[in-house]
């Protein structure tokens, strides 16, 4: 009985030191204040120096809170109860944010940095006049393929993963959109196709893909890819440029029939406590040489023009990240299908997890 | 639940109970009882009884039924022998340290171990049998899952094992049992209720697992646990995904009642 | 069963297997150790040898205070969830009824087989309710929560195996309500209750889904950082950190294990034999 107690209490006062430390740490961080901004993203999604320099140029203190998920985020948004003055959803999510009122208007005058996004990147399908949001990063859904293990197979078109030689060699990202996506372009239809017979079309087709797939899987796609556990795999671009940038044997394409573009922006959600500081924060991240920098640390594409001419060529020169003309005008954003289609589309793609086996 | 007389000292359980289990059941049902257009429909319950959902269920089944298997299997002996060790209290802390390391690490680390190029497949290799898939297979999903669960096995049995008068052992020795004869009329007995709690800290939450399903399996394995969490998370139809969960429920409480009425017959020792 | 030869053949055999077991179960904590220590930035190949990753763990201060928010969450809501586990554990075995216990039994383990987005998703709609404002508070209450099931289910088969003729006779001999508690139903299930909270530690520790949709203003603990970082690709600094918690809590758990067996010259018991505690059986 004695022990019992000692060792609760013991748990206790260590529990109660650590608190205090943490407190004295987040005091010194200056969390505890009161000129704080709390921003909401993808883990790793921003280059901390910049949030460093934010902090010193307008001295008020970056949060960082960090989400795995578009929908993950958008419950948590949703129920309230905590604070986010900056949030980074990805296209669809914002529809879906827009359609619920969940995001407050911006004040372009505030914005003045904005001209700098491209203008094929702005008033765009999701969020027509960019009335609330801003484009953070952008990118594509494509094939990345392992030359060495491929055979000299040609993957400018979807059609060539139906290929016999790939067999069990194909690895798909764990999205419906994306992988149905995939089929519908490969029959030349659209990524938002709702007619019911090009839809179970599409499910045979995939199907019939079954044997060459390896796996369906997430993020670890871009870890398993570059280990080269696999030859193939369907991934956005962003992912594919960090699995080159760890395996430079690997290439990527965005097939010729047309394929995703898909943007994460920049918002301010309903209930935002530092309005006036999320503007500043989104403007901080539009300046040129701040994007520049934080493209260089991410990886992904940036819609940011002067920024582009900043970084280096073999960044911006890149066609396979940098897509010309021709490509881009075959590439669709991803429309708010609804939830009894995108259900539907769900349901599909989980028809074709349990057909292989 | 008849609590009886003064038995203030049990309320903060039964508050638990009405407020983290009662009240969070009671809005699963009632988010199940939507479609996804926020009506009113059972529809959600005919959804479950179709081939789809039945064979994720046989799924979710037989991997769970195998999973606990094979932890008892492993679990079982590792006990034994650690209550037979100088330090066993230490050793037994050094296995359960493990599970303090975060969880989507270690299955990186197990990607990279299994892997094509991992040090299995090296291992292998030096044995002359050449390279295996191991990676996205149902083997490597009730390895790692046992992987997981193991030290929750392994201590309620270690607990038991180790508060077995040694004594009764050594009578039945002594009375001529061979070691087998032992173990099966003696030790096992006693030590039956570790055995249980141990099966129902696996079987439990191995009905649900999900993540490893990805990870580990692919999506080669699609458990009732995985339906919830795209339910939940990609599809957001909350009212499909808490059906799911409430015949999860009812199935665990029939489970529960189950193995509870045969507590009588094995409660010798 | 393989096991019986084990048991005779003492030594040999029975220390392989033991080996083997322990192996297995550190070999992904060795593949992460190393691997933090390779220039190449990833859990690959294998590169050269650098200290990067610890430098930037160290110097990382946000990532300093969320270690120590899960620790002092997960020490917190293991002491208390074993606490109302012992008397959850207390209240079933209460209960004389076979049908009784089995409700009490199966409310007891809805959290457990409950999965983690659902669990998260009902008490993220319970604290906005009841109006709990999202942050250390209410991932602690959830952690509590979640975490008590596990440590009864850990708890009850002690208290099962107990003869109830136990408590009667001590009753008969004069002795309190307290004192049947406190001097003979805790000092036996006392292996229990150190394994519930171990479990509780292990169930807090590791939860990533049930803290990330509780959590907010601000307050973030280990696994959601780790988990939300998946989609950039978790660095090496991750498994810097895990290499100095691992190696400081089994330098703890060694150390406070000798402190104790050379001040009460006996080992700590996480599961102390009935036996010494006086109790026959």
């Amino acid at each position: 009985m004695k022990q019992l107690v000692n060792t609760f209490l013991a748990i206790l006062i260590v529990a109660f030191g650590l608190m205090f430390l943490a407190s004295r740490l987040n005091s010194a961080q200056g969390y505890s204040g009161g000129n704080t901004l709390t921003i909401y993203n993808w883990g790793d999604y921003i280059d901390p120096d910049l949030l460093k320099q934010f902090q010193e140029e307008t001295g008020i203190t970056v949060i960082y809170q960090t989400f795995d998920s578009n929908e993950a985020m958008l419950t948590k948004v949703e129920q309230g109860g905590t604070v986010f003055d900056v949030v980074v959803p990805s296209d669809y999510a914002i529809a879906k944010m827009r359609e619920e009122k969940l995001l407050l208007p911006l004040d372009h005058s505030k914005l003045p940095n904005l001209a700098n996004i491209g203008s094929k990147f702005m008033d765009l399908s999701f969020d027509p006049g960019n009335l609330y949001s801003v484009p953070y990063f952008w990118g594509t859904v494509g094939i990345i393929f392992n030359p060495d293990m491929t055979k000299g197979i040609d993957f400018s078109s979807w059609n060539s993963l139906w290929d016999k030689r790939l067999n069990n060699d194909i690895f798909l990202v764990d999205g419906a959109r994306e992988v149905m996506g995939m089929a519908l372009n490969s029959l030349h239809y659209s990524v938002n196709d709702r007619d019911e017979e090009h839809l179970q079309e599409a499910l045979t087709k995939l199907n019939k893909l079954s044997p060459n797939v390896k796996a369906i899987v997430g993020d670890e796609i871009k870890m398993l890819l570059a280990n080269e556990e696999a030859a193939v795999g369907i991934v956005w671009s962003g992912d594919a440029s960090e699995i080159m940038d760890e395996n430079d044997k690997l290439d990527y394409v965005v097939p010729e029939e047309g394929s995703n573009i898909w943007f994460d922006n920049m918002v301010i959600p309903r209930g935002a406590a530092n309005i006036e500081g999320a503007h500043k924060f989104i403007n901080f991240m539009l300046r040129p040489d701040v994007a520049a920098q934080n493209t260089e640390y991410v990886g992904y594409s940036t819609p940011n023009v002067p920024a582009l001419e900043l970084l280096p060529e073999d960044i911006s020169g890149d066609e396979r990240f940098y897509p010309p003309a021709g490509i881009t005008d075959r590439l669709e954003v991803y429309d708010n299908l609804g939830k009894r289609m995108l259900a539907h589309y769900n349901e599909l793609f989980l028809k074709f997890k349990m057909n292989k086996k | 639940m008849n609590s009886k007389g003064k038995s203030y000292y049990l309320i903060p359980y039964y508050l638990w109970i009405a407020l983290f289990v009662i009240a969070p059941v009671l809005l699963v049902v009632y988010y199940s009882l939507f479609d996804l257009d926020g009506k009113l429909t059972l529809n959600n319950y005919v959804n479950f009884f179709t081939p789809v959902y039945m064979r994720m269920m046989l799924n979710s089944f037989w991997y769970a039924f195998l999973i606990t298997l094979f932890s008892l299997l492993v679990a079982y002996p590792a006990a034994y022998l650690l209550t037979r060790t100088k330090h066993k209290q230490l050793w037994l802390l050094l296995i359960i340290l493990p599970t303090w390391i975060n969880l989507l690490l270690k299955t990186y680390a197990f990607i990279g171990i299994f892997g094509t190029f991992g040090p299995v497949n090296n291992f292998f290799d030096l044995l002359g049998l050449g390279e295996q898939q191991i990676l996205f297979t149902g083997f490597s999903f009730v390895f790692v899952s046992v992987y997981i669960f193991i030290p929750f096995m392994i201590l309620p049995i270690f607990s038991a094992l180790d508060e077995m008068n040694l004594s009764l052992v050594d009578a039945a020795r002594d009375l001529g049992a061979s070691g087998w004869t032992t173990f099966r009329r003696v030790v096992f007995p006693l030590t039956i209720s570790g055995v249980r709690s141990g099966c129902m800290a696996v079987f439990i939450p191995a009905l649900s697992l999900f993540m490893i399903t990805r990870l580990i399996a692919g999506n080669r394995v699609i458990t009732l646990g995985t339906a919830i969490e795209q339910h939940f998370l990609v599809t957001q139809d909350w009212g499909m995904g808490s059906t799911v969960a409430v015949f999860l429920i009812a199935i665990m409480a029939l489970f529960m009642i189950l193995t509870g009425s045969s507590r009588k017959g094995v409660r010798g020792g | 069963m393989k096991n019986k030869r084990k048991i005779k053949n003492k030594n040999g055999i029975a220390n392989i297997y033991l080996v083997l077991v322990f192996l297995v179960l550190y070999a992904p904590i060795f593949y992460l150790m190393y691997y933090s220590f390779n220039s190449g930035g990833t859990m690959h190949e294998f590169e050269g040898f650098t200290l990067d990753y610890y430098r930037e763990v160290l110097a990382d201060t946000r990532l300093m205070i969320i270690v120590i928010n899960t620790l002092v969450i997960a020490l917190l809501s293991s002491a208390i969830a074993t606490v109302i586990a012992v008397i959850g554990a207390l209240a079933i075995q209460h209960v004389r009824s076979r049908r009784a216990k089995n409700t009490l039994l199966s409310l007891n383990n809805v959290l457990i087989v409950s999965p983690d987005v659902i669990i998260g998703a009902s008490f993220l709609i319970l604290f906005t309710i009841v109006g709990i404002k999202l942050g250390f508070t209410s991932v602690l209450l959830s952690h509590v929560a979640f975490s008590i099931p596990i440590a009864v289910i850990m708890i009850l088969p002690h208290l099962q195996e107990m003869s109830p003729t136990l408590t009667d006779a001590a009753r008969d001999l004069g002795a309190t309500r307290r004192d049947v508690l406190t001097k003979v139903i805790l000092p036996i299930i006392k292996p229990g209750i150190f394994s519930g909270f171990f479990m509780a530690l292990t169930y807090s520790l590791d939860d990533f889904a049930v803290t990330f949709f509780v959590t907010g203003n601000g307050y973030s603990t280990l696994s959601v950082e780790i988990y939300s970082r998946a989609r950039q690709g978790v660095s090496l600094s991750i498994n810097a950190l895990s290499t100095l918690i691992f190696l400081f809590t089994i330098l703890l758990v060694i150390g406070y294990y000798y402190l104790n067996q050379r001040k009460s010259r006996q080992p700590v018991h996480i599961a102390e034999p009935v036996a010494e505690a006086g109790v026959p059986r």
